[in-house]
């Protein structure tokens, strides 16, 4: 049964549709989230307005706890939220790696007077974070990093680089992994925090082959993280990793919010570019069956993020089960990305220029970016040595001659 | 698995119990080396019977308990792990649901009764081919005196030689392959003109083809309204479609542990074959495949049990997903197995052999894609 802390949940809806309408503002309406865009252009009034109305509401984290400035909500409540905000074409303004990835591991691992310092501006939308993880030696193989960190006393010293870092070039906070011992591997390294506001950070940002650069390189040249931003003990980094590496894959599955890539269905798409025979059918036989085995295949990895959330009724967060969404979910977008592709032909080539709808610019872009679904946040491989190892049981392979 | 409640829970543990006690896969081999015509063990149907598995989706005032599809196919996955044998998808669900649903009250006292305790045994007689095709129907159901004259051929029937009553769809007007025009008649399997021919099959489970040659039934054994039997048909295949999902989701879950429990002990090149990533990653891929097929195949049932309005795209669904994957998973059985996958002895060829009879059995993978695709417009 949904849990609505013995309230009532019409009356929750009511509260949630009456604020919605007092509070949304309706130039908004329909309009996409600006943090979601990879140009970012400095928000609107009305933008901005709503992020804080939202912000102090605590809604844009319903089921975080009050005392840090969430909602303090069950997350049946958070699905009224949800629904209510989809049903006012209204987008939810708080989000990033704060959201997805960081506050939940802090609310996890953190101290008190951390947890009071970082997420409340999370939860507010004042604070953006971005991941120093991989770098590029330690991709797959991420605890190979090397990215050192000095103990200076009261301050460590950070000096290395950083790959990959989404969003780096808007991130007010940097969340770290850095090594605090070199004569161990996993055993060595530190989870910190950082502003990427000073002087020894330096963002490159990196073009990639769908032309755009969400994501940076970052190089640290004595930047300085205070010894009070250590999360977990010395050289106890790794666990809280694995851990915030969960909350990441399950954001990336889709299984937070459901699959779903907006805009037209394959159906649609294929009746305009493909057409329909005389039964109505997809007029491509060969194609028509692709669709069918990836619309199915979609609805039931939606239908498995239900059965999820419904069995971990205790709400434990995100397990190794999260690998199995990450696989299924990625795979199955991919998938989309490369069946638009084909539904519009040469249309679905377009680099540039006028001869194309956005939509069609759109398909081109989203299938080269789409590839790096299956190799960020643990590529498709290391998922599936995950599974093996963790769920299945199945065991390391030993040296031999 | 989905989230059960208090007699679901009992149902499924009663039924993991009997099926790991009763009726281990040496029983499946027994039965098949016995080489019974029925297809399946009469007293363990007997004890199926006395626990009121039969009657789990009859309602209570004609004998049975009315739990409903989910609860049923909670049995028949333990059933499916052991590739247990039984008329129960043919009979307490194939027949019983299509009396439930479009039976009279006289009709349903008659038969229901008897489903729910075992001594009647049911079947669908539907297809009249080597495709599962519900609606090319050519037997003829003419006007007789009050009654009607039934003539034609029904093939591949699920436990039609230990059926008791048949449960078949004729064509009453138009032409095979039109959706009108098909209407549900209850033949007593012993009424004169009825022949039976018992077809051995691969997996070793219960098949016949039947011959209705000018077969005399009264207008008391419509079943439902005349030319109007094919969405009483319909709603019916799909509960006997989700239920044999279900008995596959056991099957193919079984040959997934069999496997994995082989990869953990079988050594080669001075390591458990296990620990090569080329296995890993296939292993890797059939868990997440199982974990997708038993949400679709639990929306379904649960759909059914709901009466919900997309019952037919969520069975179809179900039985396209659970086929792939059961057909990957038995095939990595053996592959993953090697040699020993190859020998009679072994009970990996039991897993393959049944995969395809399921697969084929009430559609294919390509028959529910096709419809899948057509219910949703294109």
């Amino acid at each position: 049964m949904a849990d609505f802390g013995g309230g009532d949940p019409e009356a929750f809806r009511k509260e949630v549709r009456e604020w919605v309408e007092a509070n949304f503002p309706a130039e908004l309406k329909g309009r996409p989230n600006p943090m979601m865009r990879e140009e970012r252009a400095k928000p609107s009034e009305a933008q901005e307005a709503w992020r804080k109305a939202v912000g102090a509401k605590g809604w844009g984290t319903p089921t975080w706890p009050k005392q840090y400035g969430g909602g303090g909500l069950s997350s049946a409540e958070a699905r009224v939220i949800q629904q209510e905000f989809g049903r006012a074409g209204a987008y939810n303004p708080i989000g990033g790696m704060g959201v997805m990835m960081f506050g939940p591991t802090l609310l996890e691992y953190g101290t008190e007077d951390q947890k009071l310092e970082h997420i409340p501006p999370i939860c507010r939308g004042d604070v953006q974070w971005c991941q120093g993880f991989s770098e590029p030696g330690a991709g797959s193989d991420l605890a190979a990093l090397q990215t050192r960190a000095e103990d200076k006393g009261d301050h460590f010293l950070i000096n290395g680089q950083k790959i990959w870092t989404s969003g780096a070039q808007y991130a007010d906070w940097c969340f770290c992994l850095v090594r605090t011992d070199t004569s161990k591997k996993h055993e060595g390294i530190s989870f910190v925090l950082f502003t990427m506001h000073q002087p020894g950070v330096e963002v490159r940002p990196i073009k990639l082959i769908a032309g755009s650069s969400p994501f940076c390189e970052t190089f640290f040249t004595d930047a300085r993280a205070e010894k009070k931003n250590l999360v977990g003990p010395l050289n106890g980094g790794w666990t809280i990793a694995k851990r915030l590496l969960q909350h990441e894959r399950g954001g990336l599955s889709g299984a937070g919010g459901g699959v779903g890539m907006g805009g037209r269905s394959l159906v649609d798409l294929a009746r305009e570019y493909v057409g329909v025979d005389e039964q109505g059918r997809i007029a491509d036989p060969d194609l028509r069956t692709r669709v069918v085995q990836h619309e199915i295949e979609g609805r039931s990895f939606q239908q498995t993020a239900v059965r999820a959330m419904l069995e971990s009724k205790g709400n434990s967060g995100p397990s190794a089960a999260t690998s199995i969404m990450k696989n299924a979910g990625t795979s199955w977008m991919q998938m989309r990305h490369e069946l638009t592709l084909e539904i519009m032909g040469h249309q679905g080539l377009g680099w540039e220029g006028d001869a194309f709808k956005p939509e069609e610019l759109g398909a081109v872009r989203g299938w080269l970016g789409g590839k790096a679904f299956t190799i960020y946040g643990g590529s498709q491989e290391v998922q599936s040595n995950i599974i093996s190892k963790r769920i299945l049981g199945l065991p390391d392979l030993t040296q031999h001659n | 698995m989905a989230v059960l409640n208090e007699e679901q829970s009992m149902l499924r543990d009663a039924a993991k119990s009997w099926t790991q006690e009763k009726s281990p896969v040496t029983a499946f081999r027994k039965m098949r080396d016995s080489g019974v015509d029925i297809g399946y063990d009469a007293n363990a149907w007997n004890e199926m019977a006395e626990m009121g598995w039969a009657g789990v989706i009859i309602p209570e005032e004609y004998g049975g308990s009315a739990f409903g599809y989910l609860s049923m196919g909670l049995i028949l996955e333990e059933l499916g792990r052991t590739l247990t044998a039984s008329p129960l998808i043919a009979s307490g669900v194939g027949a019983a649901s299509a009396l439930v649903l479009g039976g009279s009250d006289a009709q349903k006292s008659e038969w229901l009764p008897k489903i729910a305790d075992g001594s009647v045994v049911g079947a669908l007689a539907v297809d009249e081919g080597p495709h599962h095709a519900p609606e090319k129907v050519a037997l003829a159901a003419t006007k007789s005196g009050s009654g009607y004259s039934l003539s034609g051929t029904k093939t591949f029937v699920i436990e039609g030689l230990a059926a008791n009553l048949l449960v078949v769809s004729a064509r009453t007007s138009g032409k095979p392959g039109d959706k009108d025009g098909i209407t549900l008649f209850l033949v007593p399997a012993d009424a004169k003109g009825v022949s039976r021919k018992r077809l051995a099959l691969a997996d070793s489970r219960g098949a016949a083809n039947i011959t209705f040659d000018k077969v005399e039934v009264g207008a008391d054994a419509v079943l439902g309204a005349v030319d109007k039997g094919g969405d009483v048909l319909e709603k019916t295949l799909d509960r006997v479609r989700a239920a044999l999902a279900a008995e596959m989701l056991g099957s193919a879950n079984q040959a997934f542990e069999t496997t994995l429990d082989y990869l953990k002990v079988r050594v080669q090149f001075g390591q458990v074959i296990g620990s090569f990533q080329a296995l890993q990653h296939r292993a890797a891929k059939m868990f997440t495949d199982l974990e997708l097929a038993r949400s679709a195949v639990e929306a379904a049932l649960q759909a059914i049990d709901a009466d919900s309005p997309d019952v037919p795209e969520l069975v179809s669904l179900s039985k396209a997903k659970m086929g792939d994957v059961f057909h990957l998973v038995s095939n990595e059985m053996v592959q993953m197995h090697g040699g020993i996958g190859m020998t009679d002895a072994h009970d990996a060829g039991f897993y393959l052999k049944r995969a395809r009879a399921a697969e084929a059995a009430f559609g294919s993978q390509s028959y529910h894609r096709d419809r899948y695709a057509r219910i949703n417009g294109y």
